[in-house]
């Protein structure tokens, strides 16, 4: 059963291969149409399944590509092949132009401003005299390839097929790799993806840049297939239908790009044959009755169509990761003997009037296991937040390996080398176990985008996943490699982020919390694991409640209350302090 | 361009700003308060003056069809709601609210049109039945979602447009309408002349701002509502219902709707398609106030106006171009503002499937 989805994968291209000799030519149009629109919807595929962002201005980006090829060698005789260039850069430009004016913002300026700019760029067309204003550019040529022309329907055919496969192929093996797996980790929050040193800001615009090449292409393809452009199909309209195709097709799914674009090129074929016998406004029922589809879709199955085949299938296991050359490890001369790896000076956080954290300071040296304990609401993770970047303070500093990092922002901590947990557990539940660990070796591999899509990158990979699955043995779920980390009780879940943060081989490891709702079991593992880690020299940081893990564990103690630090010392001096037993017993003493 | 010319534009951009005023304050509402970004609000605004016109003009006024074909599907998703949930007792209220209410003002236009009503009768009506419309879109497609995040609900509100405005070709037609003016009076100030229509804009959109203003400063469902928009849960907590908060929202926002489609309808053209565009130009003004600051919003949407005008004189044809293009400089400048804080993002646990 195994080599289902293999046999499956074999059919479709049987198909599409056979197709041109099977169907009538008016068939191959119409599966021109979905080739080209896959094409695209791939690029939202990516944009909102994979990396969590919308646009609705793709048929711009379409547009932008169609008409830059169209000027060239309409307007100037030029070759096809130049007008693809152009069509890249020109898309490419503006995709970079747009991103990195509003990729910054929250969430929704991004699609918001491409609803704007999608119905910019289609006035922009309608009204340059150098592009036929309305009317359009006619007499493009078609594509050749040395001497033969694809000229036709049927001559076109392959090569548009061919193309979208080879895109799809590229963008499977981006989403398997370093890069890609960052865009993945890029819906669900910040917090996590900056703390693995990935900048989120150059991913979003990384996918949107991709996203918007995709349109670029398959823009060049409609342009030489039509042999014609005017401004309507690069309206605002075409943009929602395009991501209709890349969400009903399933969200995150390549193959749901192909299965959308279907979907919807026959739906729209089946309408405009049966409504103009029911109503005479069939245009307007189409465009009602996809709105119609398009909530209920939303409502009902908002994860569309290609999973709901998926569930069918059997799952295929990841392959188990071989052995391999191991990563290259930060040397003992990276760090600064005899100086303290961290410093806290001053540290002071406020919230308003709230003083979350007043006057911290302490160190942490090389080597040593730190636990920073305090009553509910002292101001622990607030100063663990400060420690990591996540939260900036209103004065005081915080030195790291030498260097002060105070105003760094989160990913500039982490690629220095400390990672970290969090106490409310971030993962990706919808990634392998694997995948999640592999996140964390982002700061200590190179690969980049094309590395990954031409899979130049298999080298390093093969270490990389050698070097998370060690992690994964270490904290006991290397059987659980292949499932889906959403699928683990919470206490594996955590487990799981001690191995992320490990894989990123740091200089220091700040655990927040780490023990809570782990099993008595459970919490023995971590606990040997820790300490198996401070025989190895590992710097750790922990807030912890619970006081056995604690005192067994630590070399010395910091106690915070009210947002001030009480004390700090040897587990043994804080356990007889009389200041830290009213502190969380309300003064027995 | 003279200074008579410009001030002339001046004018005309103040008054079609202090319209986008209106419709941006009820977009800022919404998203404030139920997170949706309502992109179909704009095609409410058209289908105020749509109405008018067709009152005006002794038609049927499309919106008749529009409401009662809302009015059915909210009823019918209602009520499938609640006997799914056994609270068939809860029925009676659900058709009160969902079907007997709406479908009042349709019957009343229904029977209204074709006769020869004053002015004010046609406002009057024309607001009774555009009242309904966002609220009922508001059962029909957003709240079933109401957990989902900001970027799915932009995406069924965007959805909704799409349906909306198929829909408005079949009940209005493609021809444009004007309404008649609601005044003639016609002053002159220095060296420009200000037409009754122009103050009666500017007026009108001050005195509904600052009822605004006032419901959300003095009463207790205005209270409830800025309650909603800062702490969803917390607002839940001490007993204010998002639905209903959100219900609110939507009918405060069909009628700066109402109002919005009242006063444009007498200066400008409109088609069944006009209204995205305005709501697209007033979303210009409410993004340049970040979408959180009521006045902020106030004076973003006027700057468009001026902005649009000025344009217009400069070169018609691309006066779209230039408002829509000015959300860059906009955003840039915006995201270098929101450079020195960490963003809080709000976590999203979207399960697939």
């Amino acid at each position: 059963m195994r080599r289902l989805p293999c046999i499956l994968l074999a059919v479709v291209i049987a198909f599409i291969a056979l197709a041109p000799s099977l169907l009538s030519t008016f068939t191959i149009t119409l599966m021109n149409y979905i080739g080209i629109y896959a094409i695209a919807a791939l690029g939202l595929v990516l944009l909102t399944g994979v990396g969590g962002l919308t646009s609705f201005g793709q048929a711009a980006f379409i547009g932008i590509g169609a008409y830059s090829t169209a000027w060239f060698t309409a307007v100037h005789g030029g070759s096809p092949w130049i007008g693809l260039l152009l069509a890249l850069a020109l898309t490419g430009i503006t995709a970079t132009v747009l991103g990195a004016t509003t990729l910054r913002l929250s969430g929704h300026f991004l699609p918001l401003s491409t609803i704007a700019w999608g119905i910019a760029i289609f006035f922009v067309f309608g009204n340059l005299d150098a592009l036929n204003r309305y009317s359009g550019l006619s007499g493009i040529p078609p594509i050749s390839i040395g001497p033969k022309s694809l000229e036709g329907t049927r001559a076109i055919y392959y090569f548009i097929w061919l193309v979208l496969g080879l895109v799809m192929l590229l963008c499977h093996n981006l989403l398997d790799s370093r890069q890609g797996r960052a865009i993945r980790s890029l819906r669900g929050g910040a917090a996590m993806v900056e703390s693995l040193a990935i900048d989120t800001f150059r991913m979003r615009l990384a996918v949107f840049v991709l996203a918007g090449l995709l349109a670029g292409l398959s823009g060049w393809l409609y342009a030489h297939m039509q042999r014609f452009v005017n401004p309507s199909p690069f309206d605002i309209r075409p943009g929602i239908e395009l991501l209709f195709m890349a969400l009903v097709g399933g969200t995150g799914q390549i193959a749901g790009a192909v299965v959308g674009a279907a979907i919807v090129v026959l739906l729209k074929n089946v309408l405009q044959d049966v409504l103009p016998s029911i109503t005479r406004y069939n245009a307007q029922m189409e465009a009602v009755l996809f709105g119609v589809l398009f909530i209920v879709l939303l409502q009902k199955a908002r994860g569309g169509v290609v999973p709901l085949i998926r569930r069918l299938l059997p799952r295929t296991r990841p392959a188990m990761p071989v052995d391999a050359p191991a990563l290259v490890r930060r040397t003992a001369a990276q760090l600064l003997f005899g100086q303290p790896l961290l410093r806290i000076e001053n540290a002071t956080k406020r919230f308003g009037a709230l003083v979350a954290v007043n006057e911290v300071s302490f160190e942490v040296r090389p080597g040593e296991v730190l636990g920073l304990i305090g009553p509910n609401g002292a101001g622990k993770t607030t100063l663990l937040n400060l420690i990591t970047g996540t939260a900036k303070p209103n004065a005081g500093k915080i030195m790291f390996l030498g260097d002060d990092v105070t105003t760094l922002p989160p990913r500039r901590i982490a690629a220095k080398g400390m990672a970290r947990t969090f106490q409310h557990v971030k993962l990706r539940p919808n990634m392998t176990l694997i995948d999640n660990v592999l996140l964390g070796t982002y700061p200590r591999t190179r690969s980049g985008f094309f590395a990954g899509a031409l899979r130049l990158d298999r080298a390093e990979e093969r270490s990389a996943r050698f070097e998370a699955l060690q992690q994964l043995k270490r904290v006991g779920l290397a059987e659980k490699f292949g499932e889906l980390a959403g699928n683990l009780p919470l206490g594996q879940q955590r487990l799981l982020e001690v191995a992320r943060a490990l894989a990123a081989n740091p200089v220091v490891v700040v655990l927040d919390e780490p023990a809570a709702g782990l099993r008595a079991l459970e919490k023995k593992t971590l606990s040997d694991l820790l300490r198996t880690l401070r025989s190895e020299g590992m710097t750790i940081v922990l807030v912890e409640h619970d006081m056995d893990f604690v005192m067994n564990l630590v070399d010395r103690i910091v106690v915070m209350d009210f947002g001030a630090k009480l004390t700090e010392g040897l587990p043994a001096e804080i356990r007889a302090d009389a200041r830290v037993q009213e502190a969380y017993l309300g003064g027995v003493a | 361009m003279t200074p008579e010319i410009a001030l002339l534009l001046a004018q005309d951009g103040i008054s079609t700003g202090a319209i986008y005023v209106l419709v941006a304050l009820g977009l800022v509402l919404v998203f404030l308060v139920t997170r949706v970004i309502f992109v179909p609000f704009g095609d409410v605004v058209g289908y105020a003056a749509l109405t008018l016109a067709a009152l005006q003009l002794k038609q049927m006024p499309g919106t008749v069809w529009l409401v009662l074909t809302l009015a059915v599907l909210a009823t019918a998703m209602e009520t499938w709601a609640l006997v799914r949930a056994g609270e068939a007792s809860r029925l009676p209220r659900a058709v009160l609210v969902y079907a007997v209410l709406p479908i009042v003002p349709a019957v009343l236009v229904f029977f209204a049109a074709g006769h020869d009503l004053p002015m004010w009768l046609g406002i009057v009506l024309t607001l009774a039945i555009v009242l309904p419309i966002s609220p009922l879109l508001y059962r029909i497609a957003f709240r079933p979602l109401a957990d989902a995040s900001v970027l799915v609900l932009l995406i069924v509100a965007v959805a909704v447009h799409f349906a909306m405005s198929g829909m408005a070709l079949i009940f209005f037609g493609p021809e444009g309408f004007r309404t008649q003016p609601m005044t003639d009076a016609f002053f002159n100030v220095g060296p420009i002349g200000v037409s009754g229509q122009s103050l009666l804009i500017v007026g009108s959109s001050a005195l509904f701002s600052f009822l605004l203003f006032v419901m959300f400063e003095r009463t207790l469902i205005g209270k409830a509502l800025r309650a909603t928009a800062v702490n969803r849960l917390g607002a839940r907590l001490v007993g204010i219902m998002p639905q209903t908060t959100g219900a609110i929202a939507f009918m405060l926002a069909s009628a700066l709707a109402g109002i919005s489609g009242i006063l444009i309808g007498p200066v400008a053209t409109l088609y069944y398609d006009s209204g995205f565009l305005i709501g697209l130009k007033a979303f210009v003004g409410a993004i340049i106030g970040g979408l959180v600051s009521y006045p902020a919003t106030a004076v973003g949407a006027i700057l468009v106006g001026l902005l649009e005008s000025y344009a217009a004189f400069w070169d018609s044809a691309f006066k779209e171009v230039l408002v829509f293009g000015a959300l860059i400089p906009v955003l840039i400048w915006q995201s270098l503002m929101s450079r020195g804080g960490v963003e809080e993002e709000i976590e999203e646990e979207e399960g697939d499937g």
